[in-house]
Parts: C-alpha cells; structure tokens; sequence
C-alpha cells in the first residue's frame, strides 16, 4: 500500500511538474519568437542597423519595382506618407526617397518609424545607408518634415523576387523614453526638414 | 479531515444534508455524475446562444440582434460548449468510467477530484456574469486574438480570463488525477495492453491536457499583464507581436482539438465491438495511432495560422505534418469499419449514434485535409467552410461520442433502461439536423461568406435559412433527449442483467446495475479471456 501510494505521489509531483513547465514554456515562446524571426529574417524584420553607402563595385542590370507605405500606429497624431509610391530602381544602385510627416497635435510630439519589408524573404536584401528610422523625430505643433531614406537592394536577391515593398509604421514614443539630446524641429519648418542623421 | 458522505450527521435538515453530500462527495460515480450534470446545463446554456446566433443568421440584414451582442454570442457559444460542455462531459465519464473499466476502487485522488469539480461552476458564473456587465460579454471570438481582447476588449475580458485560468487549474488538476489513477489503480493483471480503448485514449487526452492547458494559461496571462501591467508581449508599440499570441493560442489550441476527440474515438471503440459482437479490429494499431496523433498535435499549430503570414518552408512544413495526422486517423476509421464487416450487427441507439459519428466524423475529416492545403486554405480561412468543418468533427465527433456513451452506459449507471424508440427517433432527428445545419455551410462558405459577421450577402441567404432551420431542429432534439434521459432515471425498464448489451465485454459489465456505490473494493481478477482490452491477444 505505502509502495503504492509512493508511485502516485511520485506520479502527482512529476505531472505538476510538467505542467509547471509548460506555463513556463509559454513565456518562453516569447524571446524564441524573437530569435526565431531574427535568425531567419521573417516577419519582414530588416536590420536597424546604417550600412556603408555603397559598397557594391558594380551595379546589375536587373531592375526590380519598389513599394513605399506608410501607416501611423494607433494613438499617433501625425499624418505621415510616402512622397512618391513606388519606382524602379537597379539592383546595388544607391537610390533616395522621401517620407513626409506632419504633427497635427497641439504640442510636441516624438515618432519612431519601425520598418518592415515584404515579402520577408526579401528583408535581408534591403540595405539602408540612412534612415528616419535610425532615430527618433521630434515634431512641434503643426510642424512638418521630410525625410529621407537611401538605400539600395542587394544584387544578391533571389530571382523570383520582382516586387519589394518597404512600409513603415510610425509609432509615438512615450514622453518617458523621448530622447533629448537631439535639437527639436521648429514649427512651421521648411520643406526640406531638419533630418538629424 | 474533509467529512466523508457517509458520515454526516443524520439529524440536518435533509436539504442541508443533501447539498452538503455532493458539495463534500469524493465518490467517483457521483462526481462523474455532477460533472455530466454541468456540461448538459452549459450545453443548453451554449446552444441556446447558438440558437440566437442562427435566429439572426436566419436573414440577411439586422433583425434581432446589435452586431456587438451578435458577437457575443458567437464569442460564449465557442468558449462554453469548448470549456464548458465537452471537456466537463468527457471528464465526467473518465471519472464513471476509468476506475470501472480497470478495476480500481476509486479515482487515485478523490479529494482533488471534488476541488476540480467544484471549481468549475466558479469558472463559469465568472464567464457567464459578464454578460450583465457595462461595455457587455467577451465579443472577440473564442479564439481571442490580440489586439481585439487587449487593447480593444470590453473591461468584462478580466473576468473572462481569470474564468479561464480556473477552467485550466479544473482541467489540469483533473488531467493529473485520470493520469495517476490509470498508472497506479489498475487491477492486478490489467496490463497497459489490456486497457479498454476507452481507457487508452483518455490517458493520452490527460498528456494532451497536462502540455496544452498550462500554454492557454500563459497565454491569458501575458493578456491581462498587457492590459493591466504595462508589459508589451502582443501590443507592436511596445515591441511585441500580436501575431505571437496566435502562436502561443494555437500551440494550446491544436492539442485542445483532439483533447474534445481522442475520448470520443475511445467511445466509439467500445461500443462498435460489443454491437457488431467482434473484438475490436486492431487494438494495437488503435493504440499507436492515438499516440501518433497526439504526438503530432503539437507540431501542426501553424495551420491555423497561414494567412497571418508566414514563410513557405513553414507554410509547407505545417501542411505536410497536419496531413500526416490523416494517417493514424485513417487507422482508426478503418479499424473501426473493419471491426463491423462481417459483425453479427444490431443498430441499438448507442450503435446508431457510434456509427453516425464514424461516418459524419470523416466527413468533418476530409474538409480539414481541404483546409489544410495552404493554397486552398488562403481561400476557405475565415469563411464559413471552418465553421462547417470544425462543427462536423465537434458534434458528430465529441457531442454524437458524448451521446452514443450515455445511452449505451446509462443502464450501468443507473439500473434502468431508456425508451429505444425515443432512442432512435432522437437519433434520427439529430443527424438530419446536423447535416441540414452545418452541411449547407460547406457551400456558403466556398462562395465566400466569412465567418463571425452579423450580415451577410443575399447571396447566401437560401444556405443560411436552411442552417436555421436545421439548428432549430438540433435544438429541439436535445430537449428530446433530456426527456429521454429524465424519463429512464425516473420510470425506465428495470435492468437486472449485469451484461446489459449481449455483446458488452469489460469490468464495467461484471458490476450488478446499477453499479454500486463502491465497487472494486477487492480487486477484481483478470483472466486473459475476461478482460476486453485482451482483444489483441491473437
């Protein structure tokens, strides 16, 4: 009986055990979610990191058409867009495009654009030299910017790749976490913005 | 110490004393019994939202109800007749059962037993009493996707998640107690191989359970901490994915589908034999193919999840590994035919309704293989085609298993015999009305109705009325068989056979019926040739 009774509680603390575990493993998933989408580059997840502009000795003949969109994240008060929909662009070319954004909030407001890039295959051949999305942008009531983005696509883009589209969603970035140092963008700037690389 | 039954005081007042007797109960038949008593009234509680969901379905426009209460009642149909009515009923019978069929006194743990019942009615007037609150019930579809039960769900979804972290402990509590019985309380000589299939496929469902539920409870909780607590695991503005959450949910959700089908595959192995009066075809295979399935739950979650975006090596890896899972379940129908060719067959209604489920279960079978195909699926996901193959595997499947095993155990548990022409009518009704209900919904669904919307197209309207139709009939069958079972518990045919059923085979039918209150006190010896599970000796 004692015997008996030692198998269920081994049983019992085994099974609690596993079932612990498996909470546990739900958290997990967290962080091998990120690496798993890291590693293999899908989600459309593309480096936040500036590449040297251009490296590439040579530029390919292969043209392949790329997408602008732009959406803000819920809770943003800024009107934000690209200036041009999309263009054709030579693989390895350093090319340059615009996003324009506007606050229409009364007060300052602070955005950080994540990008991401379909289809997800084509994320880690999209190199960026500079990017709005390097850094936070501040924007005074009213205030508007222009700014810009150059890249170039890797000529090493699988064949079957003839259509890329870069989007970016622009987030507010809480007062608490707004960066600073960097110098704030006047009301009413000019056109041609002041890009903070 | 907890006051067993019997030792109550006689002199309370008899409704204390009655209350008192199931709330303290650790027998399990009688706990059984209560939890089969849950899961008929959630039962009618789902289905009669289910009936509201068809009413407004029943036209296209807005007749009766508001979009937000339409998706309500979508949202608690799904989570009760899931959490509330399958999985209850099917532990209700693995507490009647399990310790019947392998000769075991009692559950291993009976107090625990009594704690995962008794927090189950908790669980589910937390649930249900959202419904009366300001900003309404869940409406986010039972499936909860973030951002819809995070950023966007009604103050009533902190409700629904501690609900469902009680449904969870209930389950996982309960899991552990059908595991630990089946591993220690076996009769001497009841071998795993001996096992009724009934037996086999519980103890699987029980890891199922014990793997899957714990992942649900991680789920809802990473939920309320982004809604409460500033963490950022499904909000994108923080850094997190709302596509991880359906990662996490279909990681429990998948297991969670064969959770509410392996018992009911257990049932229909049971009954087939002892109708069509062969052992049971292939018990081995039967046994391997459970594990096999349950094996490959947990690696198929993905194709829920096709057009949420995906890369195609993964997009093909889930679509080869969920049409694998067709190979077992194909053992096991074809087992199961096998068992009947050339049987000496009876069609009793528990035989109607195991049949039934065999035939309309493959059904419900072949339209997920449709699904599973990733091109066809970006056309059939979110359209009515889910609707109807996930009804077909789930009423057909687990509530038609459901059925087919109170007929066919009634008569052991209580002493008395139901009405086998009231049976059979009851059956008769219930499949006509499962198949004019959920089968017109195939083609709605092809022609691209999408699922969980209050309107439609009046192109769908001749389908969607006579879904109606028929779910007002599949409603009006289960008062049938409430009368059915009320009228067999109170003037029922006495049965003074233990056998029952000609050709039952089993521990269970040694018991005189009604089975006693304790049974297996000693335990029972099993020749060879007794136990039914030694099916495969040959």
């Amino acid at each position: 009986m004692s015997k008996s009774t030692n198998s269920k509680r081994r049983h019992v603390a085994v099974l609690l055990l596993v079932a612990t575990g498996m909470f546990g493993f739900a958290f997990a998933l967290v962080p091998l979610y990120e690496i798993f989408c890291e590693i293999t580059g899908i989600n459309g997840r593309t480096s936040g990191e500036a590449v040297s502009a251009a490296p590439m000795a040579e530029v390919s003949d292969r043209e392949v058409t790329i997408q602008f969109a732009a959406q803000v994240n819920r809770g943003m008060p800024w009107e934000f867009r690209p200036t041009e929909n999309q263009m054709r662009v030579r693989l390895g070319e350093v090319n340059r495009t615009e996003y324009y954004a506007r606050n229409r909030a009364s007060g300052r407001v602070t955005g950080q654009a994540v990008p991401s890039v379909a289809p997800s295959a084509a994320a880690p051949y999209l190199h960026k030299v500079e990017c709005f999305c390097f850094t936070q942008q501040h924007l005074q009531a009213d205030a508007d910017i222009d700014m810009p983005v150059l890249f170039y696509v890797d000529p090493e883009l699988p064949e079957d790749i003839g259509t890329l589209s870069l989007s970016y969603t622009m987030f507010r970035v809480p007062e608490t976490e707004v960066v600073v140092s960097e110098p704030v963008t006047d009301s009413h700037a000019d056109h041609e913005g002041h890009y903070q690389p | 110490m907890i006051a067993h039954a019997d030792t109550i005081p006689k002199q309370r007042h008899p409704l204390i004393a009655f209350l008192l007797r199931w709330l303290l109960t650790t027998n399990h038949k009688e706990i059984g019994t209560l939890y089969l008593c849950l899961a008929f009234l959630l039962f009618f509680i789902g289905g009669a939202m289910a009936m509201v969901v068809r009413l407004e379905l029943f036209q296209p426009g807005l007749q009766f109800t508001q979009p937000d209460f339409y998706n309500q009642m979508v949202t608690l149909h799904g989570l009760i007749m899931v959490f509330g009515a399958v999985m209850p009923a099917f532990v209700g019978l693995a507490n009647w059962l399990v310790p019947l069929m392998i000769g075991a006194p009692d559950m291993a743990l009976p107090r625990l037993n009594n704690f995962s019942f008794w927090i189950l009615p908790f669980a589910f007037i937390l649930l249900l009493s959202s419904m009366f609150m300001e900003g309404g019930a869940p409406n986010f579809g039972w499936t909860f996707y973030a951002p819809l039960s995070t950023t966007y769900g009604p103050p009533s979804t902190d409700y629904f998640i501690l609900g469902v972290h009680l449904m969870g402990v209930s389950s996982v509590l309960g899991a552990i107690n059908v595991m630990v019985t089946i591993l220690n309380m076996r009769a001497p000589g009841m071998t795993l191989f001996r096992m009724p299939l009934f037996v086999w496929t519980w103890l699987i469902t029980a890891f199922l359970l014990i793997m899957a539920m714990p992942v649900l409870a991680g789920a809802v909780t990473m939920m309320l901490t982004d809604r409460h607590f500033g963490t950022s695991f499904f909000e994108a503005s923080g850094g997190g994915d709302p596509v991880l959450f359906q990662h996490v949910f279909w990681f429990f959700g998948h297991p969670e589908v064969y959770i509410m089908i392996l018992p009911g595959f257990g049932i229909a192995s049971q009954i087939i034999p002892t109708f069509a009066r062969k052992k049971l075809f292939g018990y081995h295979s039967m046994v391997i193919a459970t594990i096999a399935i349950a094996l490959l739950s947990f690696i198929v979650w993905g194709h829920h999840m096709f057009a949420a975006g995906m890369p195609l090596a993964a997009e093909l890896f889930f679509m080869y590994a969920t049409m694998l899972i067709a190979v077992p379940t194909g053992v096991k129908v074809f087992n199961w035919v096998a068992t009947m060719w050339r049987g000496s067959m009876t069609f009793e209604t528990p035989m109607l309704f195991a049949v039934g489920f065999v035939i309309m279960f493959t059904i419900g079978g072949f339209s997920g293989l449709m699904l599973a195909l990733v091109p066809a699926d970006f056309q059939y996901h979110d359209t009515f085609f889910v609707v109807a193959h996930f009804h077909y595997v789930l009423y057909p499947g687990a509530i038609f298993g459901t059925m087919a095993a109170v007929y066919y155990w009634l008569p052991k548990w209580s002493g008395r015999m139901y009405d086998e022409r009231l049976g059979k009518i009851h059956f008769w009704t219930a499949t006509i009305a499962v198949n004019l209900t959920f089968f017109p919904m195939h083609f709605s669904g092809l022609a691209g109705m999408p699922r969980r919307i209050v309107d439609y197209s009046i192109a769908f309207a001749d389908f969607n009325m006579l879904s109606s139709i028929g779910a007002g009939l599949l409603g009006l069958t289960q008062i049938l068989f409430l009368y059915i079972v009320v009228k067999a518990l109170t003037s029922g045919e006495k049965v003074t056979d233990a056998q029952v059923w000609e050709g039952a085979e089993g521990l269970e039918w040694t018991l005189p019926s009604p089975a006693p209150l304790h049974s297996f006190e000693t335990p029972p010896v099993i020749e060879p040739d007794d136990a039914h599970a030694a099916a495969d000796r040959a």
